[in-house]
């Protein structure tokens, strides 16, 4: 399937190669012949979308690779991509049988990649959706959570129209992966599967407003007005500051938005930069340090408190490790020490429990400073929705049973209810509101 | 969506999995969860005499780390009262009316027949199983494969059975005998509806060498069992393709039995001959929710061939089973390893040096080196290829295929661990096509003058 959004060639991220290319069908099927078949499996209790998975690497195994296929994308829509950046090794795999009989793991995110990419490339015509019902959905953000909502409702017979403000859909999917993982293009080709469902239509270069709506604008009275639902899937704001001495100014650049210039500019170059240091302890620290270190940049990571404490997974901060990445722990940022224009260093003090101690200042030397302390939220479209409200931490609050809002017309799923999980917790949030919709508009 | 429902011998069925008679059918309780499955009909544990059954009762065989490639048990017909089995299949009737429910049957004498086919059929059982194969226990009190050995018996048996049942009559045949059309013909004559084959195979499934009895172990004893599981299909699918291609026998519907665990399974014994496919063994394993994968797997099968519906794969690739005299001698195929695929583990080089036509080399040996492994015929040049799989061992190199000696026996893909690796290409010999029957009717498949004639006449071509 070819995609219709296209990314501009010459990116950083085409230099990065897939730790975990697509297997063959050899290796497939050695694969998911180890797998026992177990009853009341852990791995589908781990998983947020419940994917019966020995059903589908039995079918792997029998060789019913489409019949795998069904099972994985009923039960997740993204499951082609999940298969690539989901951690498996704290979900699905990490609960395999085989973990305490020490064994090696099923390689569940590989099997279910290779399950649904071979069935999709043959037969994309999966599904079929069922009879037209009249009732039309406004989806706010092209991110997984909206993608796989708009996916669910259009299976429903429902039409989904999503509203994007970027040229390219996809959010975080398209434009946040570690490419050693999965690269921009491979997200853009299942949304085109998904919209291929029928029923889908995607605005791009469209920004959801509160009040009159300009060129390029809507607004969020005429979409409560004109739909029978609406979803937001907001996903996060722009990266958090530091707010520091010395921050302001080229050579200080948020996580987030590095790895989006990574995976999405042509022009990106990070010339004149042989050392970085990324500020953070979570996962989205680890992709830059991870990412920086394949570029060949000497990254270290700089956590204000211990390595235990740290809420990114151990498996990535040990796969960045390997890749050449340092960790320095119970450190907290000062200043930005500056020659000139030119970020020379990252001033910063030891800690104890996170808090910096006096007198204990000293320089860790960088050309580049990429903070990963977390994003804003994307209040201010939620709030443009009469009745939506946020919590004190800037999430939309939802009705856990329904993911619906003080608004009872709108729906809300994915990073800006969760305050950013992974892709396959967007999709499984975006399931449960879709039920609720679908029951609320057919007066169930 | 192709259609998957069936008319066996007058019994229409939502597909044609039903499951076999044995454990996993031996109460109304299993056989209502494995229709909430999606399982389309069940063959109920034998119902007859009730008996007593020993403890333990099964033994498997294991192969390397996959389990139960063969299951074999010793256990009897039912244990559990008539009168509750009847209730249930009555009950199982009221709640499935479009699922299958056929009474499988054993009892001794004419009148024990007329009155167990009565309630059967009062029960509300859609059809009756003939149980003339259990080859353990039951055939000691004559019964089961005793009767299925002697096709006279089978026949006045069966008579008296379509002569009392209301609903069609299957005959389910023992494997235990020589010629299996002697009691496909014995059910012909008959003149009951259907066949359903195999019943299991006698069996001793190991041996406890610590205590010295054979397994399973009762007590300290045991006896010789039936054997079932993945082991036996290719003994069930000759045994079917012996019915399904004989001329009269062919009239009748057959339910195929026989080591089916997957959709690909009963998509042979189908194409092979069968209307439906009973189940026993991978459902004991894994549970009757292995149907899911058998409905979807073949609907999808069928749907990717262009066929609308399963009855028109039934007996499709019964007129390529042929006898060995008909089939071609000019064809010829070679062996071709995939230098992407190899992963350098040189087990089709040992397997063709010793099990085959020493026509597989190992590159980078000197023609001395060769010679002293065993190859007598060197040719002229061994390419040096370089293993490329990511898999590949350091420094391997892909084995070479001889072709002008392979003799295309398939050795070295059967035992390569990669699929997809050898593959057996088929090289034109431009020779017109000729079976050894046509040689027969030539009178070249013999040259007169006894052997050393033969030799000689063979060295001049």
């Amino acid at each position: 399937m070819e995609a219709k959004h296209r990314l501009p060639v010459g990116r950083l991220e085409e230099r990065f190669t897939e730790k975990k290319p697509l297997y063959t069908p050899a290796e497939a099927l050695a694969e998911a012949n180890r797998c026992l078949y177990c009853v009341d499996a852990p791995c589908i209790k781990a998983c947020p979308t419940s994917i019966d998975i020995p059903t589908f690497i039995r079918k792997i195994a029998a060789d019913s690779v489409k019949g795998a296929a069904r099972t994985i994308l009923t039960a997740n829509l993204l499951g082609e991509s999940c298969g690539q950046v989901c951690p498996v090794e704290v979900l699905c795999a990490g609960d395999c049988v085989y973990n305490e009989w020490g064994r090696d793991p099923i390689k569940i995110g590989r099997l279910q990649h290779y399950a649904v990419t071979e069935t999709l490339k043959r037969d994309p015509a999966l599904f079929t959706r069922k009879a037209p019902t009249g009732k039309k959905i406004a989806l706010v953000g092209a991110g997984p959570a909206s993608i796989a909502a708009a996916g669910y409702l259009a299976l429903e017979g429902h039409e989904a129209v999503i509203f994007e403000k970027k040229a390219i859909p996809g959010g975080l999917n398209t434009l946040g992966i570690a490419p050693y993982k999965m690269k921009g293009h491979a997200a853009l080709v299942e949304i085109e599967w998904v919209l291929s469902i029928g029923g889908i239509e995607l605005r791009t270069g469209v920004e959801v407003v509160k009040g009159e709506a300009g060129a390029g604008q809507v607004s969020s009275a005429d979409l409560l007005r004109e739909y029978d639902a609406v979803f937001l899937g907001l996903g996060l704001g722009p990266d958090s500051n530091l707010g520091i001495p010395g921050e302001d100014g080229a050579g200080v650049v948020g996580a987030v938005h590095l790895i989006e210039r990574i995976k999405s500019h042509p022009g990106l170059q990070l010339e004149g930069v042989s050392r970085a240091i990324v500020v953070g302890g979570g996962n989205t620290a680890l992709d830059a340090l991870h990412e920086l270190s394949l570029l060949g940049v000497a990254t270290s990571m700089v956590y204000r408190r211990t390595e235990a404490q740290m809420t990114g997974y151990v498996h990535e901060l040990a796969a960045a490790r390997l890749d050449g990445g340092t960790l320095v722990e119970n450190r907290v940022p000062v200043s930005v020490v500056r020659d000139g224009d030119r970020v020379i260093a990252l001033r910063v003090a030891e800690s104890r429990d996170g808090k910096a101690i006096a007198g204990t200042e000293s320089d860790l030397p960088a050309d580049l400073i990429v903070v990963a302390i977390g994003q804003s939220r994307a209040t201010q479209i939620a709030l443009a929705f009469d009745g939506v409200v946020v919590d004190p931490k800037g999430r939309v609050v939802v009705d856990a049973a329904t993911h619906r809002t003080g608004n009872a017309k709108v729906y809300s799923g994915g990073d800006c209810v969760n305050g950013g999980k992974e892709v396959v917790n967007a999709v499984a949030e975006a399931k449960i509101a879709v039920r609720a919709m679908h029951a609320q508009m057919m007066g169930a | 969506m192709a259609d998957l429902s069936i008319d066996f011998a007058g019994i229409k069925c939502p597909n044609p999995f039903w499951l076999a008679s044995a454990p996993p059918t031996n109460t109304g309780d299993q056989i209502m969860r494995a229709f909430d499955a999606g399982w389309g009909g069940a063959v109920w544990k034998t119902l007859g005499n009730p008996i007593v059954n020993v403890s333990s009762r099964f033994g498997g065989v294991d192969y390397g780390n996959t389990k139960l490639m063969g299951l074999n048990n010793i256990e009897l017909i039912t244990d559990r009262p008539l009168e509750v089995n009847l209730r249930e299949i009555r009950e199982v009737k009221h709640r499935y009316p479009k699922h299958i429910v056929i009474a499988s049957l054993m009892v001794e004498t004419k009148e024990e027949w007329r009155e167990i086919i009565m309630k059967a059929e009062d029960a509300g059982a859609d059809g009756l199983e003939l149980n003339f194969g259990c080859p353990h226990g039951m055939c000691e009190r004559g019964m089961g494969s005793a009767v299925g050995n002697e096709p006279q018996v089978l026949e006045e048996i069966a008579r008296w059975a379509v002569e009392f049942a209301k609903t069609p009559v299957i005959i389910k045949l023992t494997p235990n005998i020589g010629d299996i059309t002697e009691p496909g013909e014995a059910v012909l004559r008959s003149g009951a509806h259907a066949i359903s084959l195999i019943n299991t195979i006698k069996s001793i499934v190991g041996v406890d060498l610590e205590k010295m009895v054979p397994l399973p172990r009762v007590g300290n004893a045991s006896t010789n069992g039936g054997y079932c599981g993945p082991a036996v299909k290719p003994i069930a699918l000759h045994l079917l393709s012996q019915l399904s291609r004989h001329p009269q026998i062919r009239k009748l519907p057959i339910s195929g039995i026989g080591g089916i665990s997957n959709w690909r399974d009963a998509a042979e014994f189908i194409a092979l001959g069968s209307t439906t496919v009973q189940v026993c063994t991978a459902v004991m394993h894994y549970g009757y929710r292995i149907v899911e994968d058998m409905l979807e797997g073949l609907s999808d099968y069928l749907d990717s061939q262009g066929m609308k519906s399963v009855s028109e794969l039934v007996g499709r690739a019964v007129p390529a089973y042929q006898e060995w005299g008909d089939l071609d001698l000019s064809y010829r195929v070679v062996a071709d390893i995939s230098v992407d695929k190899c992963i350098g583990c040189q087990l089709c080089y040992v397997a063709c040096m010793d099990g085959a036509h020493q026509c597989i080399h190992l590159p980078g040996k000197t023609e001395a080196e060769s010679r002293a492994a065993g190859h007598i015929h060197m040719p002229k040049l061994i390419p040096d290829r370089a293993v490329i799989s990511l898999a590949a061992a350091e420094g391997a190199r892909v084995p070479y295929v001889d072709e002008d000696e392979c003799i295309g026996c398939n050795l070295c893909a059967l035992v390569c661990p990669v699929q997809g690796c050898i593959t057996m290409k088929e090289l034109p010999t431009g020779k017109v096509p000729e079976t050894w029957n046509d040689r027969v009717q030539k009178g070249t498949n013999i040259v007169p003058g006894g052997l050393d004639a033969t030799a000689a006449a063979r060295a001049a071509t």
